[in-house]
């Protein structure tokens, strides 16, 4: 068990209790944003993250401070793990003045200029070119960074995740190019969308190397973006990491799941549920007990209820927001204007 | 002063911004060792080498891609689609993430990119290779559009789209680049503003408002009907989002007459947008209905002549301001 000696002995105690403090958090901070969106709350589509923590936090763990990460709608979690505050997230979901996105963007537009977020994208496969193109700005740039583009598995089949891969491993960019396969593109399985039964093979069509991961064990997760990381940092070109996860809810909040079995889902949920996976095995280690695991979910709910109250106590937005920020040019956001003024239609 | 094509002041104008700003550099099909499908980025890679000039995959979307994230990412991209056709390929990024992020990210992110293409018929290139799709893009919020007539504003405006933070599209009229005209000499340090149209040449009959290679024609158009005693006041719109509504309204205003010219289909496009607006604004001024000059209602044929009659032209805007202007202008042009 080359894999797991390598990744416990990588990390400390301690980072090895955050890390396990951070996945409890995302799971108890998607569960409150369930709860708000039954409270409607929050608006618009809601796509939870729970069941895949492992792979969000094994990718992310993986990263500088200063390395991009391009994801798709399904963010909060990787917003969170990445360093923005629960509440700005929070504030965001409720369509709050006080989000990352001042409220314009919701659910699936998380960013932050400060984390390198570049966004939750809600058009699939628009994350994996805008990563390229982030990544040939690292390279021309000449600087240390990566940028890491974070997709589903509905996305390899967009022809955007074909010119990318081609073009980054062309061009040989610092990008990993990562896949959280939760094994349906909203309703339709992988096992009737793919041609091929893993992307091995797509990605040795652009010459890339592939790296198939279980996305249910965060320290595989890690270990395998490491390499994958440190691959494109060293000028090595791209790499393509399918972490097999699966999610626990629905596509959306309002997605009942017909198209898979109660049966598969508890399979899921309780042979393979990602934190009590990971706790097992730290217990195993003699790194966590029930005592710690109880505090951290004491915590993570402290989080989350201040993030939940700060988000209801925030100000929407200032009606005159509406025409501010979309674009640089204030002049040049209307179509068009008169000496009496610029009107707004 | 000196006389050069529209291709040379395109070339000038990206020469001298990857000059003076590093972060400038220009992507797409073919624009390295073959200097651009239409010669305009000819030479630039013996200049720049390979770091600046990319050539690309056939691959818009990815060209396009590239150009938003690497915008992002502190560069300040000039990428060339091979034609406007073509963009449509790319068009889910253009109207999804580049005009959209500045304000879905509530303001934090700036895309200063630059999408040049060709666009427009007359060159017997067939359906798929002949078309304007400028009022699908003017259409979105986030994104600036021009459209230059001259070599003077292609170049003054080129220059001016790579200064600008937002993402411009700049289309290029395919039969204007070897059209040649007046450019400052290249020590002389110009840009056009983005957001302003100009009067072509004064009138007080009627106003044509109009835009890239349809300038010209409306120009040749105006000079045939002052002989029959018709003033007309040729606008160039250069931009098409933001448009410069003042001049339009400013010149409806003193003619009371006005006839829109473009090369595009008729329906739900730019014209119809532009009258729409003189309508709302100026409609007791107006004397006469809008006129409108455009290609026909039809995929661009290939054959010469029925190409010919696809297209709109010189007579059929004189027809369309005669139809206007009253009866006693002609006549005291007559006489």
């Amino acid at each position: 068990m080359a894999i797991r000696d390598i990744a416990l002995a990588g990390l400390t105690r301690e980072q090895l209790l955050e890390m396990h403090y951070q996945m409890t958090l995302i799971r108890r901070f998607e569960e409150k944003a369930a709860e708000e969106y039954s409270l409607g709350r929050i608006g618009g589509f809601l796509h939870l993250y729970i069941g895949q923590e492992a792979s969000g936090a094994g990718i992310i763990s993986a990263l500088r401070p200063e390395d991009y990460i391009v994801s798709s709608y399904r963010e909060h979690g990787h917003a969170i793990l990445k360093g923005m505050e629960p509440r700005v997230v929070m504030a965001e979901l409720l369509g709050k003045a006080t989000g990352c996105s001042k409220g314009k963007g919701g659910s699936m537009h998380m960013y932050s200029a400060e984390h390198n977020l570049i966004g939750g994208q809600a058009i699939v496969g628009a994350q994996l070119a805008i990563a390229t193109g982030l990544g040939f700005a690292i390279q021309y740039q000449g600087e240390e960074r990566v940028a890491v583009s974070l997709f589903g598995d509905g996305a390899v089949d967009e022809g955007a995740f074909h010119e990318s891969l081609n073009l980054a491993a062309l061009w040989k960019l610092p990008v990993v190019f990562v896949c959280e396969n939760n094994q349906y593109s909203m309703g339709m399985a992988v096992t009737k969308a793919w041609s091929v039964a893993s992307l091995e093979p797509r990605a040795a069509a652009y010459g890339m190397p592939y790296a198939r991961v279980d996305g249910m064990d965060v320290l595989a997760v890690r270990d395998t973006m490491l390499a994958a990381v440190a691959h494109a940092r060293e000028g090595e070109g791209p790499t393509l990491v399918e972490s097999n996860t699966y999610r626990f809810r629905g596509h959306s909040q309002a997605d009942p799941a017909y198209y898979r079995t109660r049966e598969e889902e508890a399979l899921w949920r309780t042979a393979k549920d990602p934190i009590t996976l990971f706790e097992t095995r730290l217990k195993v280690e003699g790194v966590i007990t029930d005592e710690v695991i109880g505090e951290h979910v004491q915590k993570a709910d402290e989080v989350v209820e201040d993030a939940a109250k700060f988000a209801e106590e925030s100000p929407d937005p200032d009606p005159e927001s509406l025409y501010e920020d979309v674009m640089v040019d204030p002049r040049g956001a209307i179509a068009w204007r008169t000496k009496q003024g610029s009107p707004r239609d | 002063m000196r006389t050069i094509t529209y291709r040379d002041a395109l070339r000038e104008a990206i020469r001298e911004e990857m000059r003076s700003d590093e972060r400038v550099y220009i992507l797409g099909e073919d624009i390295a060792g073959y200097g651009g499908t239409y010669a305009v980025t000819k030479g630039l890679f013996e200049e720049f080498g390979e770091k600046r000039v990319k050539d690309t995959p056939l691959a818009e979307e990815i060209i396009i891609g590239t150009a938003i994230g690497s915008a992002l990412g502190g560069l300040r991209p000039i990428a060339e689609l091979m034609t406007m056709n073509f963009s449509l390929l790319a068009s889910d990024l253009l109207v999804n993430s580049a005009a959209k992020f500045r304000y879905m990210f509530g303001g934090q992110p700036r895309i200063p990119m630059v999408v040049r293409m060709p666009a427009g018929g007359g060159a017997q290139r067939g359906a798929q290779h002949s078309q304007f799709f400028e009022s699908w893009y003017a259409h979105i919020p986030g994104l600036k559009l021009v459209m230059p007539a001259t070599p003077y504003d292609a170049k003054g405006m080129l220059k001016a789209a790579i200064r600008d933070d937002d993402p411009v599209l700049f289309i290029e009229h395919e039969l204007l680049y070897s059209v040649k005209g007046e450019v400052p000499d290249e020590d002389v340090e110009y840009t056009v503003p983005l957001d302003r149209g100009e009067i072509k040449r004064e009138g007080r009959d009627v106003t044509l408002v109009t835009f890239s290679r349809m300038v010209h024609i409306c120009q040749q158009a105006a000079e045939e009907l002052a002989k029959d005693g018709v003033e007309a006041e040729v606008l160039d719109l250069r931009s098409i989002r933001p448009i410069d509504l003042d001049l339009v309204l400013d010149s409806v205003r003193k003619t009371n007459r006005v006839v829109i010219a473009e090369e595009g289909w008729k329906y739900y496009g730019t014209g119809q947008g532009i009258a729409a607006l003189i309508y709302e604004h100026a409609f007791d001024y107006l004397d006469a209905p809008v006129g409108h000059v455009t290609g026909k209602d039809v995929p661009m044929p290939y054959a010469k002549s029925l190409e010919k009659a696809a297209l709109p032209s010189y007579a059929d805007v004189i027809a369309a301001v005669k139809a206007i202007v009253p009866a006693r202008t002609l006549a005291a042009g007559a006489r």
